[in-house]
């Protein structure tokens, strides 16, 4: 993927590349923190169509949106020879009580035989967490198992 | 009644005026440059309203004013964005230069000011609003259009530029001889050389001079070694505005920023008055008889961004209608071309109607350039679509 990036003096720098479909997607890093998700118009790559502000709570939800679902995407790809098991993401909601709490705490794999295979945080994976890592709301939990093992796997996270 | 009393209700009425003129502003969005000049000119000599209490105060703050803005536009750029941009866009921006400069200095020749006029008109169609640009590129929601990195390295330029041409101005406006006025160019060179040097190494150091966690001492440390260094600048004959600009360019990084927010305020005040003072200062009377010549010079300075921005989009390898945009978006003049002018209105060497003529010309231009900037777009999109629809049969 060719990234560009493109310094705008004494407002900030951009950063985005063309999509296969044509458009010209990307973020503006403005001087005073602020971002901005950029789409250019379907007719003028040069200009853009909108230009939306995120906070960066707005922007990490984004990009574990994005990468998790890529993530989802190759694990099942990898799983479909074997029958039965199922990549699903489960988000950790501010009101889950396992929220800053260690996702040992949780005892999935035990409780459900679902293992999370990575976490999607500000946008970066971590990958094959242990049971030490704390989880916090708006983490993205990337689990394999069987349908039934993720159901139940939903419920403890949802409930404890 | 008391003078004091005067002065106070004087300046009250006017400040909170301009209060109400911004916010008209605002609301039909548009610069509110024009309007503090057109109540300067309202209050002043000949005007509807006058008012002599203030005079000696509105003076000293439209001083501060511009030193102010100058500090501002210093601060805007880091060393390393400058020097990027010289070497990104130095093509693009001397023809910026000479297609701008002439055609104000070529009128002002016309008209009999000399030089030193020139000189003057030169700088007021030469230099572009970075601050109504700014603002226009963020309204219209084109921070993320390819050709806004053209447009700002132009704006970076025409701030390089002031550095070497607010120098050579005042040892003009000065009354310097020809030879002395190619050692003030090399002196100003070498300054500006240094500082950028120095800005780009050392810039830590000064901004660690001032910095502070408190913003209170922050804001006294900065209006002091601003106020200090144009002091001292204009002692040694070189214009306070200049030693101002020079102090913003060299506090950089993090300082840079906290910095800008912090005077932000105390320069919106400041600068509104000194637009009010620059107006203060016009007889009104004078600005019809000049008011043909600033629309000419308004139609073709217009055309000549809009050329400059065409030629640096179309080299960035942007499309037809970026080039316009990126044109329209420099048309706009304000602070700076009143900044010029006022420089040479206080040194008394240009006739009354250059004022008359600078004023007119920011009133139209800062009015211009940002529906300019607006409606370029569906303006190309209706010329470029004359549908060839031609029966094919």
């Amino acid at each position: 993927m060719n990234v560009e990036e493109t310094d705008l003096p004494g407002m900030g720098r951009r950063k985005d590349f063309m999509t296969a479909s044509g458009r010209r997607i990307g973020v503006v890093e403005l001087r005073e923190g602020q971002m901005e998700l950029i789409v250019s118009t379907w007719d003028d790559p040069d200009t853009c169509q909108a230009s939306i502000p995120l906070t960066g709570d707005e922007a990490a939800s984004l990009g574990n949106l994005l990468g998790g679902q890529h993530l989802a995407m190759k694990l099942s790809e990898e799983h479909r020879e074997i029958p039965g098991i199922v990549t699903r993401q489960f988000s950790i909601a501010p009101d889950s009580p396992f929220q800053n709490q260690p996702m040992g705490k949780a005892c999935i794999r035990t409780r459900s035989g679902v293992s999370i295979v990575a976490i999607m945080r500000e946008g970066e994976v971590v990958p094959s967490p242990g049971p030490d890592v704390v989880l916090h709301s708006g983490d993205l939990l990337v689990a394999v198992g069987t349908q039934e093992g993720l159901d139940s796997a939903a419920d403890i996270l949802r409930n404890g | 009644m008391d003078p004091l009393a005067l002065t106070l209700i004087e300046l009250g009425a006017v400040v909170f005026c301009l209060g109400l003129l911004a916010r008209l502003a605002g609301r039909i969005g548009m610069s509110p440059i024009p309007l503090y000049l057109v109540g300067g000119l309202a209050f002043g000599a000949g005007g509807v309203v006058k008012l002599d209490g203030m005079h000696e105060f509105a003076h000293l703050s439209g001083e501060i004013g511009v030193i102010l803005l100058l500090l501002m536009l210093g601060l805007e750029y880091t060393a390393a964005e400058l020097f990027t941009g010289l070497r990104r866009s130095w093509q693009a921006g001397v023809l910026d230069l000479v297609l701008n400069f002439l055609p104000g200095a070529g009128l002002a020749l016309l008209l009999g000011w000399g030089l030193v006029g020139a000189m003057v008109m030169g700088g007021v169609t030469y230099i572009s609003s970075s601050g109504i640009a700014a603002k226009v590129i963020t309204d219209l929601g084109r921070i993320g259009n390819r050709e806004t990195p053209v447009v700002l390295s132009i704006l970076v330029f025409e701030d390089l530029a002031m550095a070497v041409y607010l120098p050579i101005l005042t040892a003009m406006l000065a009354g310097v001889s020809f030879l002395g006025g190619l050692s003030t160019v090399g002196i100003s060179l070498a300054v500006v050389t240094v500082v950028l040097m120095v800005a780009l190494r050392h810039g830590h150091r000064v901004s660690q001079a001032v910095h502070s966690e408190n913003s209170e001492v922050f804001l006294l440390n900065l209006l002091g070694a601003a106020l200090l260094v144009a002091g001292i600048a204009s002692a040694l004959q070189v214009s306070a505005a200049v030693g101002a600009f020079m102090l913003g360019i060299a506090i950089s990084g993090a300082t840079a920023h906290n910095a800008t927010r912090i005077l932000e305020p105390l320069r919106d005040l400041f600068a509104a008055i000194f637009f009010v003072a620059f107006g203060l200062n016009t007889d009104p009377s004078t600005i019809p008889p000049v008011l043909g010549w600033a629309l000419v010079l308004a139609i073709i300075t217009a055309a000549t961004k809009m050329l400059t921005g065409i030629w640096a989009a179309r080299r960035a390898g942007i499309a037809r209608p970026g080039r316009f945009r990126a044109g329209a978006a420099l048309i706009a003049r304000g602070e700076f071309s009143i900044v010029i002018a006022g420089l040479a209105v206080a040194s008394g060497v240009v006739p009354h109607d250059l004022a008359a003529l600078a004023t007119a010309y920011v009133l139209i231009m800062a009015i211009l350039g940002p529906l300019a900037a607006r409606y370029v777009e569906p303006v190309v999109k209706a010329f470029r679509r004359p549908a060839p629809v031609t029966a094919q049969a």
